[in-house]
Formats: C-alpha cells, sequence, structure tokens
C-alpha cells in the first residue's frame, strides 16, 4: 500500500489563566497573556507521531492564524512532522466554527489526497469541540471523535478507533480517509528533538496559503461566513462562598463537619 | 460587499418551535435530554413556542411518555433497526432530514461526545451557526433570538453568542447546568412517527462494541468527595467517606494522569462540571480551571495543609489540615451517629 499521506490541524492559544476581560472595553484582555501550542493539538500530533511510526507515511501540520503562529508551530517539526502549511489572511480573521472548518478544509483538500486528519478535541480558548465533524462534513469523509487509541487493519484499510464516552468507550471501523478527534490527555507528547530543532526553525519550513491561494469564496471565511457573532462578554463571577475557617483537632473538625453535613443531606 | 454565508433555511420559512436532541444510550434517555426538555419548557412557555423532542433509536417507543412528561409537546420518533447504535452516518442523514422537514428556529442538543459529534457536523451541512457547550440557554421574546451563555479561557470568560441571521439556532449544553423537572405523567404530547430510509450500505462507520460499565455519572451526584495531588492517591479513604454520606468520588487532573484514577472521574473545565449539595475537596490547590467544575456547589469544603491554598477561596467552610488525618475522623464521626439513638 502506499505511504498513508497524515494532516494534523494545531493551534496556537494563549495561556488561558492569563487572559482576562478589560471591565472598561469589556474586551478580551490577551496583551499580557503569553501564547501556547493548544495542549489537546499536542496529544492530536503525538497520535500522528505514533501512526506514522507504525504504520509509515509523512505528517504536515495545517495551522489557521496569524503570521505570529509561525514561531510555534515549528515545534511540530522538531518533534517529527515534515512540514507546516499556515492559512493566514486578515479576511480569515474572526472565523467562528463554520468559517474555521470550511478554511482548514480547503487548505487540507490543497494539499491533496490526505488519508488521515488528526485534530486536539477542543481548543482551550473557545473549547467548542466542533471543529473536527465541521472539517468532516465540508471533505464529505468520515469522522471518529474523542479517540483515545486509534489501530490501522492495513488489509482491510479500515482504522480502528476507541472513543471516549460517558461511563465507558466505543471501539469503531471505519475506512479512510477519515477525520480523528484526539481526546484530551490521552497520551505523553513526546519531547522536541533538539537535532531537528535548527532545521525546523528554518524560514522555509512553512508555507503560507491566503485567501486567494486558496481560491476560497470570501463569503464563507472570516466574519462574513461565521453565523455567531458574540453579543457580550464578562469576567466570570465568582459565586460567593463563606469562607470561615474551622480550627481544632481533628476530632472536633470532624464533629463540626459531620453537624453540616448532617444539615445538608 | 460581500455575500454572507446562508443556512439552508431563514427565519421566514422557521416554524416557531425549539427541537431536543433526545440522546439515549442502551435504552435510556440520557438525563442531559431532560434536563434540557426541562428548561426548554419554560423558554418555550416564556415565548408561546412549540417544545419537540427528536428522538432516535430501535425500539425506543416507550421513552416518548418520558420526553413528554419532562416538557415535549410534540416528539418526533425515528424508529429503525440501523438507528440502534448511533452513527455519524445514520444519525448524521435522519436528523438533517427530520430538521429539514420540520424547520424550527433552534435546534439543541447535551454537549456529549454523541450530541458534539452529530451538531458539528449537521452546523455546516446547514450553513448554521453553533454555539457550543453552553452553561446557560436564554430566549429574547421579541425577536426569537437565542443567546448561548459559553464559558472561554478555562471558565474565567462568560461570553454570549447569538447566530441572529441564521437557522436553526443550534446549540450544545454542558451536562448538569439545568436542574431536572419531576416528571408529570398527566402531561399530553403528540407523536410523529417519522419515517426514515435507511440501509447497510449507507454505513460507513461499524461500531464494533460499546461498554458503558459502571455507568459512572458525577454530574447527578450529590455528595461529592474530591481528591487532589495532597492526597497522594488514597482515593480508598475518600470512598469510605463517599460511601458514609451516600455520594461519589471525583478527582482533579493530577492523580489522573499519575493513574490514581479513572479520566470520567475528573472534574474541572476538561472533565465533568458538577452540581452537588456538597463537596469535600481534599488535597487540591484551587487552579480556576478545577474550581469551574463545582463552582455550582450549594456547600464546599476544603481541606489542604497549606493556608495559602487558592482553593480556600472557593469554599464555604475552609480547613487547614492534613485530609489524611481529618477525612477518616469524618468518616468516623458520620458512621457513628448513623447508629439509631433508640
Amino acid at each position: 500500500m502506499s505511504d498513508l499521506k497524515i494532516v494534523v490541524c494545531m493551534k496556537v492559544v494563549p495561556k488561558p489563566e492569563e487572559v482576562g476581560v478589560d471591565k472598561e472595553t469589556m474586551r478580551l484582555d490577551r496583551e499580557n497573556a503569553r501564547s501556547e501550542m493548544n495542549p489537546t493539538d499536542m496529544n492530536a500530533l503525538e497520535m500522528a507521531l505514533d501512526f506514522k511510526d507504525r504504520y509509515g507515511g509523512s505528517i504536515d501540520v495545517v495551522s489557521m492564524g496569524p503570521p505570529f503562529f509561525s514561531h510555534f508551530l515549528p515545534v511540530g517539526l522538531a518533534m517529527g512532522a515534515n512540514h507546516i502549511y499556515l492559512l493566514s489572511d486578515r479576511d480569515f480573521g474572526g472565523a467562528d466554527t463554520l468559517a474555521t472548518t470550511y478554511t482548514l478544509a480547503l487548505g487540507i483538500r490543497k494539499i491533496g489526497d490526505v488519508d488521515l486528519i488528526f485534530c486536539g478535541e477542543e481548543s482551550s480558548d473557545g473549547a467548542t469541540g466542533q471543529v473536527p465533524p465541521g472539517i468532516a462534513e465540508w471533505l464529505d469523509i468520515n469522522q471518529i471523535t474523542m479517540v483515545n487509541r486509534l489501530d490501522y487493519d492495513t488489509e482491510r484499510e479500515m482504522v480502528r478507533g476507541q472513543r471516549e464516552i460517558p461511563g465507558g468507550h466505543q471501539i469503531v471501523d471505519t475506512p479512510l480517509p477519515v477525520v480523528i478527534s484526539v481526546a484530551t490527555a490521552s497520551n505523553e507528547p513526546r519531547f522536541m528533538d533538539y537535532r531537528l530543532k535548527s532545521w525546523a526553525f528554518e524560514d522555509e519550513r512553512i508555507t503560507v496559503w491566503n485567501v486567494d491561494d486558496l481560491k476560497a469564496d470570501p463569503g464563507y471565511v472570516g466574519e462574513p461566513g461565521s453565523p455567531t457573532i458574540v453579543s457580550g462578554l464578562e469576567q466570570a463571577p465568582s459565586r460567593e462562598r463563606r469562607m470561615e475557617f474551622i480550627d481544632g483537632t481533628p476530632d472536633e473538625i470532624a464533629l463540626r463537619l459531620a453537624g453540616i453535613l448532617e444539615d445538608r443531606m | 460587499m460581500t455575500e454572507r454565508v446562508e443556512s439552508l433555511y431563514g427565519i421566514d420559512e422557521e416554524s416557531k418551535a425549539i427541537w431536543v436532541f433526545l440522546g439515549q444510550i442502551g435504552g435510556n434517555l440520557e438525563p442531559v435530554s431532560l434536563e434540557l426538555l426541562t428548561h426548554g419548557r419554560q423558554l418555550a412557555d416564556q415565548a408561546g413556542w412549540t417544545l419537540v423532542g427528536l428522538l432516535l433509536g430501535h425500539e425506543v417507543g416507550h421513552l416518548t411518555e418520558q420526553a413528554i412528561a419532562h416538557g415535549a409537546d410534540e416528539v418526533w420518533l425515528a424508529d429503525h433497526p440501523l438507528l440502534e447504535e448511533y452513527t455519524i452516518d445514520t444519525y448524521g442523514r435522519v436528523v438533517f432530514d427530520a430538521i429539514m422537514e420540520g424547520k424550527p428556529s433552534a435546534f439543541i442538543a447535551g454537549a456529549t461526545p454523541n450530541g458534539r459529534d452529530l451538531l458539528g457536523r449537521l452546523a455546516v451541512r446547514l450553513r448554521a451557526g453553533l454555539t457550543a457547550d453552553c452553561t446557560d440557554l436564554k430566549l429574547v421574546t421579541e425577536t426569537g433570538i437565542l443567546i448561548s451563555e459559553v464559558t472561554g479561557f478555562g471558565g474565567g470568560v462568560l461570553a454570549l453568542i447569538e447566530a441572529p441571521t441564521h437557522r436553526p439556532q443550534m446549540a450544545t449544553v454542558r451536562p448538569g447546568v439545568f436542574p431536572l423537572s419531576e416528571a408529570d405523567a398527566s402531561r399530553k404530547g403528540r407523536i410523529i412517527d417519522f419515517q426514515v430510509l435507511l440501509s447497510e450500505d449507507m454505513l460507513k462507520t461499524e461500531v464494533v462494541e460499546t461498554v458503558v460499565g459502571a455507568g459512572v455519572d458525577l454530574t447527578q451526584a450529590e455528595m461529592l468527595v474530591i481528591g487532589g495531588r495532597g492526597i497522594e492517591g488514597d482515593f480508598e479513604m475518600l470512598r469510605e467517606l463517599a460511601d458514609a454520606l451516600g455520594g461519589d468520588i471525583g478527582a482533579t487532573r493530577p492523580p489522573v494522569d499519575d493513574g490514581f484514577i479513572k479520566r470520567e472521574r475528573q472534574i474541572g473545565q476538561t472533565g465533568v462540571v458538577c452540581r452537588p449539595k456538597v463537596a469535600i475537596v481534599c488535597g487540591v490547590s484551587g487552579a480556576f480551571h478545577f474550581a469551574v467544575g463545582i463552582q455550582d456547589a450549594e456547600t464546599v469544603i476544603a481541606i489542604n495543609t497549606d493556608p495559602e491554598a487558592p482553593m480556600f477561596e472557593f469554599a464555604d467552610y475552609c480547613i487547614v489540615g492534613d485530609a489524611a488525618q481529618i477525612v477518616p475522623a469524618l468518616t468516623h464521626a458520620l458512621t457513628l451517629e448513623k447508629v439509631p439513638s433508640v
């Protein structure tokens, strides 16, 4: 069989704990937040690398975002990916899941003949979890979401994915091509290979594609391509708690707590 | 001016209805589906709309009564052997056809793995707006606009999102955020048989096995004992306390990553969000992405050796001490008190 062609969709996100809402402007304050690779996308890359190690093939990373993403994405190369495509254009800004999945699907289609697309289950900033099935729909191919283990039956040319479902798991077979969403923390991403680092951070490792390169319909990208709008934004309220400290020996504390609990059972 | 993307049907064609996707596993409705009917009933009453449940499965007709008892005016029932197990191939096709026939203003589902799998795909097919893992839903009666509250950035930011010009207005809702109404068996509703044409060759995915084990569902637990890094993996101790309380145990991420406890018990932004009556939180430092998982607990008790632990800011009762001493003492005290005092 031919070499498997694998794509991993990755995203750079602000560190969630460093993002707040500016109380004056009611806008997101990301200025002071440092960026990182979306943690679950690292699990997706690891699953793709492991898949490639076992069954062969090549891995391209595809990302949609502003030019500064190119400072972070080479980490993927240093871990073992072959090439990076950054879909970057002012017109891609303000995209919701519909426009994002459209744009990523165009990028994947332009790479061509892709067998497997790995995505993180969700991003830590948007947390929609709905990008992977959206990509699968635009490409009209199969999907397995919330996967924590993936194997390949080379004879039947079918992948077998184990999905996490509430209180258990499900095992699903499907033929290629397929979109796989990888469950958070389902593996331990490998370290960068430091011998690859200087190679990885060379400019020519990244191909940037804009609206014209993708031949995108301008009505389907960015804000025009996004049905949803954010109509309000606020800092999450923290519920008022009593914060009453209870002192004493463990037995004294236990008796006091038992009283509190009995009132509430 | 660039043409905006348009949904397959618009406001001029919509029927004033909220549709709830009724997820079922192994012949039982998922609790979140009933929570959505409860909340959907309130929204529908407020706006004078119809509340419809959409039920897919095989030999699941008996579940329609439960849906009506929890608030549905109508249940559309698609019953077919190929709908016994959820697959995107069959469910995607049938739900899409039902939506195009009923043209509801809003279509909502639980933010379960299958709910997200399904709506994430259908929103693209319908060119509709979709909000994900919502923590609240409101309906503006005058305009018919559904407003979704979602959290982002680890729960620190709340955003209100709407899709005013596209239909249906789609949302997945986090399990456990809406309380569940009492079933009212006297409620009457209409059952609509939705005929489906499905054949084996439409199935590209094959479900090889589904294992739903002990059925851990922490969103339904009233008493929760939660352990973090500080309990050093001693969940046995927490289990004894939980048993004395008639409750269950949960964990933060570190003990899950360390393999002390299964991930289905992880609480927080990347795990389960719970609303217990009481959460007893042991050896947890109190990172924000955990705290969001218990922010709706009625009472929070925190035990930590570090008096500066941020967890205490999210607690009603704060104990500076070692959980390894206090938890067994508390279990003992509760067990003693359970002895009838006749």
